[in-house]
Formats: C-alpha cells, structure tokens, sequence
C-alpha cells in the first residue's frame, strides 16, 4: 500500500463512511435545531434586556451589567457543564442538548445585549429629543425612531457573532448531545477510524458556508445607508 | 402663553440660567439674541421641559409643566420645535416623519394622518418631495420638512433653536419664508438665532441675554438702534459689523 492509499483508508475510508453517513446526517438535523433555538432564543433575550438598560433604572442595570459581564468572561463549555452537572444538584435534570441550548443562548444574549445597547446609544440624541418634543412617550420614541435605526447600526457585529456562537453547538458533544461532533466521535470509537470525523467535517462546511455567506448579504443588505 | 418665572439651571457647577423671567403673549415672535454661552438654548429647551430647570416656575397655554403629575407628552403636543440640526428621522420619508406623531400621539388613523401630513407639507412648499427621505432633501428642504413635523400637531407655540444656523446661506431664505408664513397666520413663536435681518423685520420683541440672565428686552428698533444697556450696545456693535 502506498502511503496516498494508506492515507485515504484511513482518513476516507469507504467502508465506515457508507455504514455511518446516516448517522452524521442525523446529526445535522440536531445541530440545526439547536443552532436555530439558540440564535431566536439568545437574539430576542439580548434585546428585551438591551430596552430594560435604556429604562435608566440603575440598581437593575448594575445586576444586568455584572450578569453580562460574566456570561461573556466564562468560556461557553464551562456554562455547559455547569447546567448539565450542577443544576441537578437541586433537583433540575436538564438533557444535554437543553443544558448546550441554555448555555450558548445565555452567551449569545450577553453578547447580543451589548451591541444592540451600543447600537442604541450611538443613534444621536437629537432623534430622542425631536421624537419627545412632538409628544411621542419613551418607549414609542425607544421602539418607533430610536430602535429601527439601532438595528441597522448592529447588523455587522450581530451576525458575525451570531455565526461564532453557532459553531459551539459542536460543544454539546461533551454532554452527548446527538449533534454533528457528537455522532462523528461515536462513530469513531465503534469503527476504530477517523473517517467519520472527516465526514462531520464535510457536515460543519455543508452547513456553514451557506450561513456565513448569508450573513454576509444580511450585512450589505441592511448596512447603515445615509 | 408662556410665563417662565425665576428659571434657573445648572449643570453641575456651572450656573447657566439665573432666575429668568419671559412672559411671551399670544401671537406674540419673541427673538432671544445674546453671545453664545448665554443660555439662550437652554432656555428655549426649558419651555418644553427637554432641559429640566433647577429651579422656577414654567407654564405653557396655562399647563404647568414643572408639576410631576403633568403629562408632559400631552403638554408637548401644544409645544412644537424645531431644532438647529433638523433631527428628521432617518429611516422614514419625509410624510412618514411628519405623521409619525399624528398617528402615535394624536391617535389619527393613517389615512387622516396622511392627509394632514401632506397639508402640513404643502404649507411649507414642499408637497412634491412627500415621497423622499432626508438623506435625499437639502438642508433647507429637511428644516421646512422638520417645521411641518412641529406644525402638524397644531401646537399652541412654536420654538425654534437655532433654526437656520446650520444651512448655508443660499437657503436660509427658504426656511426664514416659512417663519415669516407662521407668524402672519398668528402662531405664537420664540425664536433662538442669529438672523438679525429677520428679528427686524418680523419680531415683535428681541430679547438680549447674557451669562444666564436677561439684560434687556424691548422691540427691534430699541434694541437695535437705541440700546439703553452697555452690553447690549456692544453686543450689536459686534453682530453689525458683520
């Protein structure tokens, strides 16, 4: 055998590819689920707490801004594990796969608060002042004048992190989430070859490039236009 | 209309109003002139409460807009302003700017919001850029667009900081037009500016301040011909010798 054809038995060997190709697909599948839940769940809680900041009420912004400022310090694994292995210390047993939705969402909600918050204070005060002095209240002005044009000023930041919390579901696979990685590492043990790994691979672009070049028309799409 | 008794504000350890009194009548232009620093902004911003005083009193068409249980959105509504930087709202056009309030704010259904919209628009000559947004108008343009969005209220007093301070001088004359349209149609005006031509021709009463207090009020042609106070004299001997 040469060592071209030692390398492909190994790295792309057929045989276990074609036995463990289902089991990655089905893989996919989970990882988009759970990709999906967090981005909804992670983007819609970061921006609820983004217009709670703009309400001004100080102690409540304190606990915010320290709740923020640790979920963007801990590394996303360690929220993982702490969920799946401590929280049913007092008497909550989450699955894997809710322990890794919770925790990259909790993560994607610091992060997601912090730029719509940057995108609302960077709209120039004079759209607040013009909105109060026709008699729009706070939160009209807040939602009607002052959030569209937030929005448009986040889209950068929001999807480039959107698109690096994503690829942490692959951390599920530490709590045997079914996810890509997860099935790739099974499919590993049971056949003694990598290959499968190679396939979960060729999966993460599968599903990926197309999201990365998604985000990049949402960018230029929606990018902040005079 | 307006009666702001002993206004005073401070910023910190800066005292920037101390203890102002303006009565404006109804129907009443009132050009409030003075060096800047003076606080004449400031002013203007108290008498729709966008700065709260520090101290005084403040009642517009008879509400009290100092007392916490006003509703200051409600007064607001009576109080239109025009601000030196337009502040159109970017992301809309230029009836969607206009409307917005009406819709919000005075509960009108879109429909009777557009209409009133496109009347307000044309009392400023620009019914035929309804469609455009902001970024699409000139300075002059946005300024008038931003009238209409005071005017379209209906408020009982118009404020403008500066209105014209911002455009260049080939368009100044559109936006002073419309002033002067304002004030023939009655509407009770306190203008904050620079526009010296203007005070002369249209105010009823200039008022001159200077470090936080008024020095001296009366019509154009005291203040600008026959000033009684020193600073006031050399406050014009400045702007005239432009």
């Amino acid at each position: 055998m040469t060592d071209w054809e030692r390398f492909l038995d190994t790295f792309f060997n057929a045989k276990v590819i074609a036995k463990y190709w289902p089991d990655i697909l089905y893989g996919m599948v989970v990882t988009i689920e759970l990709a999906v839940l967090v981005v909804v769940t992670g983007l819609a809680s970061g921006l609820v707490l983004a217009l709670l900041r703009a309400l001004g009420i100080r102690p409540f912004n304190w606990l915010l801004i320290f709740v923020v400022d640790v979920l963007r310090a801990l590394p996303p694994l360690v929220i993982i594990v702490l969920i799946y292995f401590g929280l049913p210390s007092v008497d909550i047993v989450p699955s894997g796969f809710v322990s890794t939705w919770m925790a990259l969402s909790l993560v994607l909600m610091a992060f997601a608060e912090e730029i719509f918050w940057a995108g609302i204070t960077a709209v120039p005060r004079g759209q607040w002042e013009a909105a109060r002095s026709t008699g729009l209240s706070f939160s009209q002005t807040l939602l009607g004048v002052v959030l569209p044009q937030a929005l448009r000023l986040t889209i950068p930041p929001l999807t480039s992190r959107t698109i690096a919390i994503t690829k942490g579901t692959a951390l599920g696979s530490v709590v045997a989430v079914s996810e890509i990685l997860g099935q790739a590492s099974s499919a590993v043990s049971n056949s003694y070859n990598p290959s499968p790994l190679m396939l979960g691979a060729a999966a993460y672009l599968v599903l990926f490039i197309p999201v990365v070049v998604a985000g990049r028309w949402v960018e230029t799409r929606f990018a902040w236009k005079k | 209309m307006i009666e702001a008794r002993g206004v005073h504000k401070h910023f910190g350890a800066l005292h920037v109003l101390k203890g102002v009194d303006l009565l404006v009548a109804e129907r009443e232009l009132v050009f409030v002139i003075g060096p800047s620093g003076s606080g004449k902004s400031t002013l203007l911003r108290c008498l729709n409460r966008l700065e709260e005083p520090s101290a005084g009193s403040i009642v517009v068409d008879g509400i009290d807009l100092l007392d916490r249980r006003t509703d200051i959105n409600r007064a607001r509504q009576r109080i239109g302003m025009v601000f030196q930087s337009f502040n159109l709202y970017p992301h809309m056009t230029a009836l969607g700017n206009v409307t917005l309030a009406l819709r919000k704010v005075a509960g009108k259904s879109r429909a009777e919001a557009d209409e009133l919209g496109h009347a307000a628009l044309a009392r400023v000559g620009l019914a035929d850029r309804a469609g455009h947004t902001p970024g699409q108008l000139s300075g002059g343009q946005a300024q008038r667009v931003a009238i209409a969005r005071a005017i379209a209220l209906e408020p009982r007093v118009m404020l403008f900081d500066e209105p014209t301070s911002a455009l260049d001088p080939e368009l100044v004359g559109s936006v002073l037009a419309v002033m002067r349209q304002l004030r023939e149609s009655g509407m009770t005006m306190v203008v904050v500016s620079h526009e010296m031509g203007f005070a002369r021709a249209a105010a009823d009463r200039v008022v001159f301040m200077d470090d936080g207090a008024i020095v001296e009020q009366g019509p154009p042609t005291q203040i600008f011909e026959h000033p009684a106070g020193e600073r006031t004299r050399a406050f014009i001997g400045q702007i005239q010798r432009h």
